[in-house]
């Protein structure tokens, strides 16, 4: 069995900052994923990394990102976490700079930022509308750079860092003997190409597997994204917090069929574009919720005079947190006033020269001219709600990214929750990526490095894990495809944006039945490059965190973020201090209350007690002033 | 909704035929959404990369219609109506399966590119560059390594023999793209294209331009003006070609 530090999960934008991090400190790092290298789902992200650096209003300070940060995610955010990402994430945007990285340019000079949802300044760092590909190309080639420095000391580019791309992890290893509460030891998988099971010895392994969304009909996410780590996690004994929260993007294509989800980046606001119902209203006037009203614009004329004037007007109510936004389409179009294909209409042809469409949005332009035909620079976009991030994942320590669980486990990216509390602002992943995944390959290694003796992987672990994954080649006859359909339908109409108590108990009746089906998948063909196989693999893992984000929804009574409760439409103080943590015992998800971290007073003392009280119940404020 | 006629290369490691499939096609859809529906009822084991499926990761190429392009990208209402479409995996790589080809060139070729090397006495966060200075090696780093422009180069699609001396075109772009940006400190990114990577081989025809899904200029703002820095002259394309055709390139 090859033997390795640290193993990393995933090559998107957390788990090469791990790897990088990782070899950095002299460990020798695998990183396993399932597609080619830099193609991982951070490539698709558009619009850019939130980063305090100033440069383009010198008012913004980390303290003020956190803020955001905070209000964002409705103060469920794990603080610590919060406080983190608010301070690291201008350095690790300047680091990228230096590993050859080219963001857009201010006059100055410096990197240009640009405005998001709910970030109070121009905060995102960019490359027009395709800045994931160069944060996945610049750490790509960064983890050339180190192959290429290992290969002038060994002769061999992959002595310290190797890449296993189209390798699937089905399970991660743990040490002998050890039931529960035994340390990490490495992962076991499939390679891809040639249908060969590999495992691979390590005492520490990062996972950074990113999300979800496959188990939604109607998303933006990648093939990718089944919840691989999510359920590799729960399998190795961890715990997951947060699964109820799932951010739906309020703008996803909506017409034609083929390319419903796809997204829409969110720049199309910031730079101006609007959204309009069938009746050609700015509705999103109507929808500003009381918790926003003081920091939105009340009327079309401010809003418009901010885009040229920001330190004199409020932002137009566009500009929103995403689930506000997302609501509010919901809710046009089910009041009857959405377009010919359900959506509303987001227009930037009416408010920006053409010439300058092109410039700032050249993938959007491109995307819905060659896929729906429509010119951007001349007629609106229809688009409705997609899904989009889940802001739920991995317990993990906010300072080291281990799983207090599991000894050796460590998670970084989507695929960690807490960071985002009950809604992610826009740009606010890439930047937790970058943040966490340096931590966690720091910790990870050093873990590594300060063992006297490793944990070697259970030889009945091995066996186990090579039954399950040849099973579906057995007597079953479940086709994998079919399971699939029907639990993104499942997800899609009973756990979707806006939810019923009656209809979450059907979907946990569903998934029931659909995990028992899924015992009798039956794939056709060989091992290898079988896509049939794959998704029979993937259904475990899909079903598996369906269930803890159908239970966990259920049990919060209240309305929050990324979970709409339409009979408990109202946000409940009471239920800020507890997340919902979910683990898996005898086979089955439990779910359990779990106190979130207090928010310490000096990060407290950032908000006015006005703010506070909408949030915090009145014996949480009075504690803090005692 | 009408139903249509794919001839699609089947087998492993080159050795295989084509297999017909009557497959329904609705409006709006893509190549990949035919395989996908393919994948779903009547061939579940046809191997075939993506991810995306939004032309962003470069991952679903393969040749329809003889033609390298993303299936994800590529409209049914393109594509002749009345007749066949037929798919194949990329020519100038080897097979795995069905539709799926080893692309481990384009990664070794990519490690043979020496890497970004930052100014000395600047520290993160320092670094100051115009947006007109920076824009030209973003061009090319709109680059999805779909490895479109690496199949189609006829320097590789049909001449085995010069993968050791060629980098291809979206590596030569990329020591283009490292030569043209504004902080780079490595010495001599030019003589290194022609000497090493194989700049010589290329002779402008721009087939590589052509089938670009990111629409870069490849030939013309990354491969004609690395030539001429290398040169330091000035390159017709016209009256180069004429002189380069038929001739192979010496060592
Ligand atoms: C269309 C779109 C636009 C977005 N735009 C923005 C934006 O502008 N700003 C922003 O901050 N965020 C944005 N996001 C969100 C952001 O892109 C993602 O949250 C982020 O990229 C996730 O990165 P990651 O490193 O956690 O995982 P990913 O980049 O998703 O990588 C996951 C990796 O894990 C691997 N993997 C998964 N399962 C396994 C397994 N079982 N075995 C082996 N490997 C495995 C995959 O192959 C992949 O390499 C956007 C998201 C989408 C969908
Ligand atoms: S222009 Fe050069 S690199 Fe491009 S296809 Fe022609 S010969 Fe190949
Ligand atoms: S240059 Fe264009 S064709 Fe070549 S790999 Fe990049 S995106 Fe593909
Ligand atoms: S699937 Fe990503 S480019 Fe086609």
């Amino acid at each position: 069995m090859e033997q390795y530090d640290v193993v990393v999960v995933g090559a998107g934008g957390a788990g090469l900052r791990a790897a990088i991090e990782a070899r950095e400190q002299g460990a020798r790092v695998a990183v396993v994923c399932k597609s080619l290298f830099g193609k991982a789902h951070t490539v698709m992200a558009e619009g850019g990394i939130a980063a305090s650096m100033g440069n383009v209003n010198s008012g913004d300070n980390w303290q003020v990102h956190f803020r955001d940060t905070m209000r964002g995610g409705k103060f469920l955010n794990h603080p610590r976490m919060a406080e983190l990402h608010a301070k690291e994430a201008p350095e690790r945007v300047w680091e990228l700079e230096t590993w050859g990285a080219l963001f857009d340019r201010t006059a100055d000079g410096r990197i240009s930022q640009r405005n998001f949802g709910g970030h109070e300044y121009p905060r995102l760092a960019h490359v027009g509308d395709r800045t994931g590909l160069e944060l996945i190309r610049t750490l790509q080639q960064k983890v050339v750079a180190l192959q290429q420095a290992d290969h002038r000391e060994t002769g061999d580019h992959e002595w310290g860092l190797k890449v296993f791309q189209e390798y699937t992890v089905t399970r991660i290893l743990k040490e002998h003997g050890a039931a529960d509460g035994g340390r990490v030891a490495g992962v076991f998988g499939y390679a891809r190409e040639s249908g060969e099971f590999f495992a691979i010895a390590a005492p520490a392994v990062v996972l950074a597997t990113g999300g979800i969304g496959k188990s939604f009909k109607v998303t933006s996410n990648s093939w990718e994204y089944t919840g691989d780590g999510h359920a590799l996690a729960l399998l190795a004994g961890a715990r997951l917090l947060n699964m109820e929260f799932i951010q739906f993007h309020p703008t996803g294509m909506v017409w034609p069929p083929s390319v419903k989800g796809i997204l829409v980046t969110e720049s199309v606001r910031g730079d101006g574009g609007v959204l309009r119902n069938s009746e050609g209203r700015r509705f999103m006037f109507d929808h500003v919720p009381d918790v926003f009203r003081a920091q939105y614009a009340q009327t079309e004329a401010e809003a418009d005079r901010w885009y040229t004037d920001p330190d004199h007007n409020r932002r137009p109510p566009e500009l929103l947190p995403r689930d506000e936004v997302a609501r509010a389409i919901n809710a046009e179009v089910k009041a009857g006033r959405g377009t010919e294909h359900g959506g509303v209409h987001l227009d930037v042809s009416s408010r920006l020269p053409a010439e300058e469409i092109v410039r700032r949005l050249p993938s959007m332009h491109h995307q819905f001219l060659e896929l729906a035909d429509v010119d951007i620079t001349r007629e609106p976009m229809e688009v409705g709600p997609t899904c989009h991030y889940v802001m739920g994942g991995v317990e993990v320590d906010p300072d080291t990214a281990a799983s207090p669980a599991v000894p050796g486990l460590y998670a970084a990216g989507e695929v960690a929750g807490g960071m985002h509390g009950a809604n992610r602002l826009g740009g606010n992943s890439l930047s937790d990526l970058l943040v966490f995944g340096r931590r966690a390959g720091l910790h990870a290694a050093r873990y590594a490095a300060a063992l006297t003796e490793r944990p070697q992987p259970a030889a009945e672990q091995l066996d186990a894990a090579r039954a399950e994954a040849v099973a579906p080649f057995g007597e079953g006859t479940e086709h994998p495809y079919a399971l699939h359909q029907e639990l993104q339908q499942t997800m899609n109409d009973l756990v979707g944006i806006i939810r019923r108590a009656g209809e979450m108990k059907q979907a946990q009746d569903r998934l029931a039945v659909l995990r028992r089906r899924a015992e009798q998948v039956g794939v056709e063909g060989h091992r290898q490059f079988n896509p049939g196989w794959h998704l029979a693999l993937d259904l475990r893992n899909m079903l598996l965190v369906s269930e803890c984000v159908a239970k966990a929804a259920l049990l919060r009574r209240e309305s929050r973020g990324g979970h709409t409760r339409e009979d408990w439409p109202a946000m409940d103080r009471d239920w800020r201090r507890s997340n919902l943590v979910c683990a898996l015992v005898d086979g089955g998800i439990e779910v359990r209350r779990q106190p979130l971290p207090p928010l310490r007073a000096d990060l407290m003392a950032l908000f006015d007690r006005t703010e506070l009280a909408k949030y915090f119940t009145p014996e949480e404020l009075a504690d803090e002033q005692s | 909704m009408s139903s249509l006629e794919f001839r699609i290369w089947r087998g492993e490691a080159g050795e295989g035929g084509f297999v017909s499939y009557r497959v329904e096609v609705n409006d709006g859809e893509v190549v990949l959404d035919l395989v996908h529906r393919l994948q779903a009822t009547q061939a579940p084991d046809l191997a075939v990369r993506w991810n995306c499926k939004a032309g962003k990761c470069g991952s679903c190429s393969a040749e329809v219609n003889g033609r390298p392009r993303l299936l994800c990208m590529t409209r049914m209402s393109t594509l002749p109506p009345d007749r066949p479409v037929v798919l194949t995996p990329l020519r100038a790589f080897p097979s795995i399966r069905d539709l799926v080809t080893d692309v481990g060139f384009n990664y070794a070729k990519a490690r043979e590119v020496p890497s970004f090397v930052p100014p000395p006495g600047l520290a993160p966060g320092e670094y100051r560059m115009a947006q007109q200075d920076v824009a030209r090696s973003q061009e090319f780093r709109k680059c999805i390594e779909c490895f479109l422009c690496q199949d189609t180069c006829h320097a590789v699609r049909d001449h085995e023999e010069n993968k050791g001396a060629f980098a291809g075109p979206r590596f030569l772009m990329r020591l283009a793209e490292l030569d043209m940006h504004p902080l780079d400190a490595a010495p001599d990114r030019k003589r290194d294209a022609q000497e090493v990577h194989g700049l010589g081989y290329c002779n402008i025809t721009k087939c590589c331009t052509e089938v670009c899904p990111e629409h870069i200029r490849i030939t013309d703002n990354a491969l004609i003006p690395l030539k001429e820095r290398v040169a330091d002259r000035k390159y017709d394309p016209l009256v180069w070609l004429g002189s380069k055709i038929g001739r192979r390139p010496k060592d």
